[in-house]
């Protein structure tokens, strides 16, 4: 048989080696040696295996349409492009602020954005927390609060509670049973007096300080309580100032999103413009609400419509098992191919073991993302990958039966077998394709793996093993197949 | 080793089509009884919605106490399950509770409990996955049946969609028989079932059409024989090919932890389906539309 060409063996040996140095470091061999600065990074993990969040907040138009709408401007599709792109730069802003290393911050589909965070301490919480509209108010307390609100004994406790004309079945505020000028809104308090945990205000709707006009906020103590300081730009402490004078001796309810902080009494006119705000404050929360505020509110209220969170540890544990469940199935074929094909057997067994080292190189070079999933479809691609072996060896098998000698039965053999795994890796790299584009995350990441995979698999059986095959028999006289 | 070499099996005979027909149906409609029985399919929260956590105690939890107290703190209707290990539970909660309370509650209750995994899931999204899903499938399908009619002919593309509609009907059967949960990863595996099932028919097509290529044949009885020879001729690699799949897929679904649980489930029943489809149903199909084609 006519000798192998040099050049298949140098392009076989120059793709082995750039894949293996690209995938190497992925897996934790050359961690702390010199070889770590000159190779390329670890492959990224998913968050499902790095632990992590991935949050999707969904804009309320119909607030927002409203909002546009009481100012007296029309809605248009503009207006909320306009408010998704404001929206995303606050949560970007204060993304940063948190010194999240590498966010997903991006917007999905008309009112959508997405949020993923991972190497920090508690993802979900900050998430939750960048998410937050931030809309601050500063109301008065309405003073005829009897009006709406009465105290009932419940169960031997004090309660108080907001009066059954104003509700409707749920125990919400029913529409159109208030004023205009008021609004009730609650208080969260955790004492047991109260059933439900929150306290009802009647606020005036028409005394109010929007935060809007904030210039700073920080943390600070008071009374060895985390408090939130702020300080009004120029125009909202002209109007603070104002307010406090007018209406000294009253309450001044501090709401944040609809939510009533407190509600301390104005001991005196406040001309500076800078406030305090306490609620009952953990440390962590006072910061994140201080962050919030400074980087300023939402221009459209979000809401969290999906949210998927995997501790550090879970991963972890994916991780081990993920590769656990490569290492058994791997030596399971690796084993089979040799115990049913024999010699040919390790060939394929070879094209096996470039066929990973490819998979990791590329997902490396491409910066693609490994999820669980996609360990997945590794695992998956060492059972389906010895396919087109399998397709090559059956044919050669067929061929020799018939008479041929080794060398014509093996050239036969993928000539054959060529047509076959075109047509049939071709249809399955349709369906990843279409999992690619439908599936969200993890799921992209099986679709990921898996067509890197097939196209490996087709590269290592067609020319890798069939090189080995030729050069084994131009070098040796061989009379008998070992398959 | 070999085996399986030179077999020649009667396949496709008339009566065997209508046995492998009838076999299949019968799956199918078991599979279609159990759906109604069971009030459908087990629907995870990444399609119906709801919130997911997974926790993992210090101690071996007592599911039943477990059950209790959530049901002080009113989620009555919260489903818990263990989940791997003794000391790991599952607590799935409706759409529409606020789940922050139930946090809170359990992270009180139990002292050193971890948070290991929580999703939640709002209505829109998962409205948006069922319609993605059903895209997907379609277009699947489409591409397949675009490229096997320009690769080969009409008729063979009806065998090999007639063989997936028939491998992704069982695999359901299958779920709405075991009521495992149906989430966004069996529907990649049912994506990906599409996608081997339809590898192992393009093979045994692939066979069909070199064979008629040489044959020729000028009788019906003669294109059956000839479809079944090939069907022969390529069983030993069908078979080897199953093998080496279904073998790390029972690894993955022992070995690979439990959220794969599912995913690997479907990809087990769907392989197995999809190798039986690519003999029994697709080439007997084949024929039945040739025959169709012939006698008109």
């Amino acid at each position: 048989m006519k000798r192998v060409e040099k050049w298949k063996w140098i392009v076989i040996i120059f793709i082995f080696l750039i894949m293996f140095l690209t995938g190497l470091p992925s897996t934790g061999i050359t961690d702390g040696t010199k070889l770590e600065k000159w190779l390329p990074k670890k492959v990224n993990l998913g968050l499902d295996l790095q632990g992590g969040t991935h949050v999707v907040f969904e804009a309320d138009v119909e607030e927002l349409q409203r909002k546009v709408e009481e100012r007296g401007g029309e809605f248009t599709d503009k207006e909320l492009r306009d408010a998704m792109d404001r929206a995303l730069k606050k949560i970007r802003n204060r993304v940063d602020k948190f010194g999240v290393a590498e966010p997903v911050i991006q917007r999905q589909g008309r009112n959508r954005i997405v949020v993923e965070l991972a190497g920090i301490k508690n993802p979900s919480q900050v998430a939750e927390t960048v998410g937050k509209t931030a809309y601050l108010e500063f109301k008065l307390v309405s003073e005829n609060q009897e009006n709406y609100i009465e105290r009932v004994q419940e169960d031997g406790l004090q309660n108080v509670k907001v009066k059954d004309k104003y509700l409707n079945e749920d125990g919400n505020i029913r529409e159109g049973s208030l004023p205009q000028m008021v609004d009730i809104l609650y208080q969260k308090v955790e004492k047991e007096r109260d059933a439900d945990g929150r306290i009802p205000f009647v606020l005036r709707n028409d005394i109010v300080v929007e935060g809007d006009s904030l210039k700073d906020a920080h943390v600070t103590m008071q009374d060895a309580e985390y408090v939130v300081a702020i300080k009004f730009n120029p125009e909202g402490a002209r109007k603070f100032a104002r307010i406090t004078g007018r209406y000294k001796g009253r309450q001044l309810a501090i709401v944040l999103d609809d939510v009533v902080q407190s509600a301390p009494r104005i001991q005196s006119q406040i001309p500076n413009g800078s406030g305090i705000i306490s609620g009952d404050f953990a440390a962590q929360e006072a910061r994140n609400t201080a962050l919030i505020l400074k980087t300023g509110a939402l221009p459209v209220p979000l809401k969290i419509e999906e949210k998927r969170t995997v501790g550090a540890s879970l991963g972890q544990d994916s991780v081990s098992m993920g590769l656990r469940a490569i290492i058994i199935g791997f030596i399971f074929v690796f084993i089979f191919m040799i115990f049913y094909y024999k010699m040919s057997g390790i060939v394929a067994d070879i094209a096996l073991v470039f066929n990973l080292i490819i998979i990791l190189g590329v997902l490396v070079m491409f910066n693609a993302t490994l999820t669980l999933p996609g360990i997945a479809g590794i695992i998956l691609t060492i059972g389906m990958s010895v396919d087109a072996n399998v397709l090559i060896f059956e044919r050669i098998r067929e061929e020799y039966r018939l008479g041929r000698s080794v060398g014509k039965a093996i050239s036969n053999g993928f000539d054959r077998a060529f047509v076959t795994i075109l047509d049939a890796n071709i249809t399955t790299i349709i369906t990843a394709m279409v999992l690619y584009n439908f599936g969200s995350g993890p799921i992209k990441g099986f679709a990921v793996t898996l067509m890197i995979g097939i196209l490996a698999s087709m590269f290592t059986a067609l020319f890798v093993s069939r090189v080995i095959f030729q050069t084994i028999l131009s070098r040796k006289n061989i009379r008998k197949l070992s398959i | 080793m070999q085996f399986l070499v030179d077999t020649n099996y009667k396949f496709v005979t008339k009566n065997r089509r209508r046995i492998g027909f009838a076999f299949s149906i019968i799956l199918i409609i078991i599979g279609i009884v159990f759906y109604f029985l069971n009030g459908g399919l087990n629907l995870g929260i990444d399609f119906k919605g709801g919130a997911t956590f997974q926790y993992k105690f210090e101690q071996k939890v007592d599911v039943n106490k477990l059950r209790d107290n959530l049901k002080e703190v009113g989620f009555d209707r919260a489903i818990i399950q263990k989940f791997g290990s003794d000391k790991e539970v599952l607590i799935k909660v409706e759409q529409g509770k606020d789940s922050t309370e139930l946090k809170n509650y359990l992270e009180k209750q139990y002292a050193g409990i971890e948070l290991r995994r929580e999703e939640k899931v709002g209505p829109s999204i998962g409205k948006d996955l069922k319609r993605n899903s059903f895209w997907a499938v379609i277009i699947a399908l489409g591409g397949i049946l675009i490229y096997v009619s320009w690769r080969f002919e009409f008729k063979y593309s009806v065998g090999a969609i007639l063989a997936l509609v028939h491998d992704v009907l069982i695999t359901l059967g299958a779920f709405a028989i075991f009521q495992f949960e149906f989430d966004r990863t069996v529907l990649a595996a049912i994506l990906m079932v599409i996608g081997y099932s339809l590898n192992d028919t393009i093979v045994v097509f692939d066979r069909i059409r070199e064979y008629m290529r040489v044959e020729r044949p000028r009788s019906d009885k003669h294109y059956e024989e000839t479809v079944n020879k090939a069907i022969n001729s390529s069983l030993s690699r069908t078979i080897i090919t199953s093998v080496t799949t279904l073998l790390v897929i029972v690894v993955l679904y022992i070995a690979g932890g439990q959220i794969l649980h599912n995913f690997s489930f479907a990809l087990l029943v769907g392989i197995l389906v999809g190798t039986y489809s690519s003999i029994f149903i697709s080439s007997p199909v084949l024929i039945e539309a040739h025959l169709k084609v012939s006698n008109d």
